[in-house]
């Protein structure tokens, strides 16, 4: 049948379909994975703070994150008075394309990735550079003060922790000698990256923590001075795509710690039991366990300070990681560890 | 065929986003027409092959330049119709450097032209793409024959970046500020510790 398909079809319409297909595979389980993490948040939390979290809708609340987009789907979007309506509209969809077309690069599995281009760390690192854009331009679209702050606060905040981001990933591809998201899981067949890189693996998360503007780094969004940030005059559909444009970024997030540092599709052992279990799976759990720090510290720590913020980025993390990565060349040198490719 | 519709479209979105930064009335929108003529400068350089410089091109220029060209021009009070009144005066400034452009440009095609092995000269240093990628193909020239120059460019930057620093830095008497180390370094003698009456206060 596929291939009776095929012949009908001129190869270039094929290979269309085929992608789109493809496409499709990655971004809807992608959306529903980011409905139950904000699922996932409420129950953890309140767990956390002896709760329940939502038990209503649905057995256990499990359709609880169905009626919220059922909601926000039917409300009425506002524009407000006196904002730019393309820019106010557009920052939104900017968000939600850019927090999905970075998935088009993680490796499932050995060969399972969308499009296996060999700069795919910098890919990553373009695309997440870029999602500063939909903050900035809702914060100022929006003409409006609080959502100005807090645009100019996610700027100079993304901005600052994307520094030392790029470092820790220089380090990881060093190790490596390659910019293939692939080829970075592969090389952890012998020893994850978590036990030479350990101090990175926390830099790493805790960057990742500011750059999607989480708790504790969620000033942009600090309900108790900005009201809710850059995105106060949204409503509907638009807020919609702010929400899981964010969950989707947290989500990628996780799934680049598990492929830098936790070995991506890579079991625990590779022995019975556990290279019984399917790659896509473990790199499934390995997400739902960054998943599970980003809430934990959710619930754990109360909000920075925004000098502390900026602190914290340029006097600690940047050095420290700009010494990291001195120390691992120096150390793969002085070894003859260094990967030799090209 | 396809290669060169791409190739049409992407020149075709930077010509017109340069255009728009240039006639736009509003600063932030300039710097949002700007960003798209960066970005489709990248989808040119990824249809020449040089992924590397696309990536580079959207991090550093899109992801860091821009956004702080953003930052300043979202905060500053510009009043529009002032914002256009010299706009005649430096035209002919404006068009010169535009002309020394162009002829610069003229005399690179012509280059190309008249000395056909100008081409292979270039590419000569650098492998084929079947030996290695772009990326390695760079760094193998860059730290190996350029590496002095590499060098040169680093403490360029370095100087542009203390000399910045020196010209904005103010030391301001009479702020708090709080030192980390001084509060870390605090002992239970150093505290000050007060018994409060209640009802009174301190």
């Amino acid at each position: 049948m596929v291939d009776l398909l095929a012949g009908l079809l001129p190869p270039f319409v094929w290979r269309l379909i085929v992608i789109v297909v493809q496409i499709v595979a990655i971004v809807l389980p992608l959306l529903i994975a980011v409905a139950y993490l904000t699922y996932a948040e409420r129950k953890v939390i309140g767990a956390m703070q002896l709760r329940k979290g939502p038990n209503t809708v649905g057995p256990l609340g499990l359709l609880q994150p169905m009626a919220d987009g059922l909601k926000l789907f039917v409300k009425e979007t506002v524009l407000p008075t006196n904002s730019n309506p393309v820019i106010f509209i557009g920052a939104p969809m900017l968000t939600f394309f850019l927090a999905l077309v970075a998935w088009a690069v993680i490796p499932f599995d050995q060969g399972m990735v969308l499009a296996d281009i060999n700069v795919g760390i910098l890919y990553i690192f373009a695309i997440s550079s870029m999602g500063v854009y939909g903050i900035v331009m809702a914060g100022w679209a929006s003409n409006s003060k609080y959502a100005f702050l807090g645009g100019l606060r996610s700027a100079a905040q993304m901005v600052s922790y994307e520094v030392s981001i790029g470092f820790v990933l220089i380090s990881v591809l060093l190790t490596v000698g390659s910019l293939n998201l692939s080829d970075v899981v592969l090389a952890q067949k012998k020893m994850w990256f978590i036990i030479p890189h350990l101090p990175m693996f926390f830099i790493f998360l805790i960057s990742g923590l500011a750059e999607t503007n989480r708790s504790p780094f969620d000033l942009p969004e600090a309900e108790a001075e900005l009201v809710a940030g850059y995105n106060v005059e949204y409503s509907a559909m638009a807020f919609a795509l702010f929400f899981l444009g964010e969950y989707a970024n947290m989500l990628l997030m996780g799934a680049m710690t598990s492929i830098l540092f936790l070995g991506g599709w890579l079991p625990l052992f590779d022995i019975a039991p556990f290279n019984m279990i399917p790659g896509p799976l473990w790199l499934f759990l390995k997400i739902c366990f960054v998943m599970f720090i980003f809430l934990w510290v959710r619930a754990t720590f109360p909000r920075y300070r925004y000098d502390q913020l900026m602190r914290l980025g340029w006097k600690v993390f940047l050095p420290f990681s700009l010494i990291w990565l001195v120390l691992t060349a120096s150390v793969l040198t002085a070894f003859g560890w260094l990967p030799n490719q090209g | 065929m396809f290669t060169a519709l791409i190739f049409y479209m992407f020149s075709a979105i930077v010509v017109g986003a340069g255009v728009m930064v240039i006639s736009a009335r509003n600063p932030v929108n300039s710097v949002l027409w700007l960003i798209l003529a960066f970005f489709n400068s990248a989808g040119l350089f990824l249809l020449l092959g040089a992924e590397f410089l696309a990536m580079v091109l959207v991090v550093v220029y899109v992801g860091a330049v821009a956004v702080l060209f953003l930052f300043v021009v979202m905060m500053l009070d510009i009043n529009q119709v002032q914002f256009r009144e010299g706009f005649l005066q430096y035209l002919p400034t404006g068009a010169l450097i535009a002309v020394v452009l162009l002829v610069e440009l003229l005399a690179m095609v012509g280059g190309w032209a008249f000395a056909p092995d100008v081409e292979a000269l270039i590419r000569a240093p650098t492998p084929t793409i079947d030996q290695a990628t772009n990326i390695v193909a760079l760094g193998k020239l860059i730290y190996t024959n350029y590496v002095y120059m590499f060098q040169a460019s680093g403490l360029i930057l370095l100087v542009a970046m203390i000399g910045t620093i020196l010209l904005t830095h103010r030391s301001r008497t009479g702020v708090r500020k709080q030192v980390i180390a001084d509060q870390v370094a605090r002992t239970a003698k150093s505290a000050v510790l007060r018994k409060v009456q209640s009802g009174r206060g301190i």
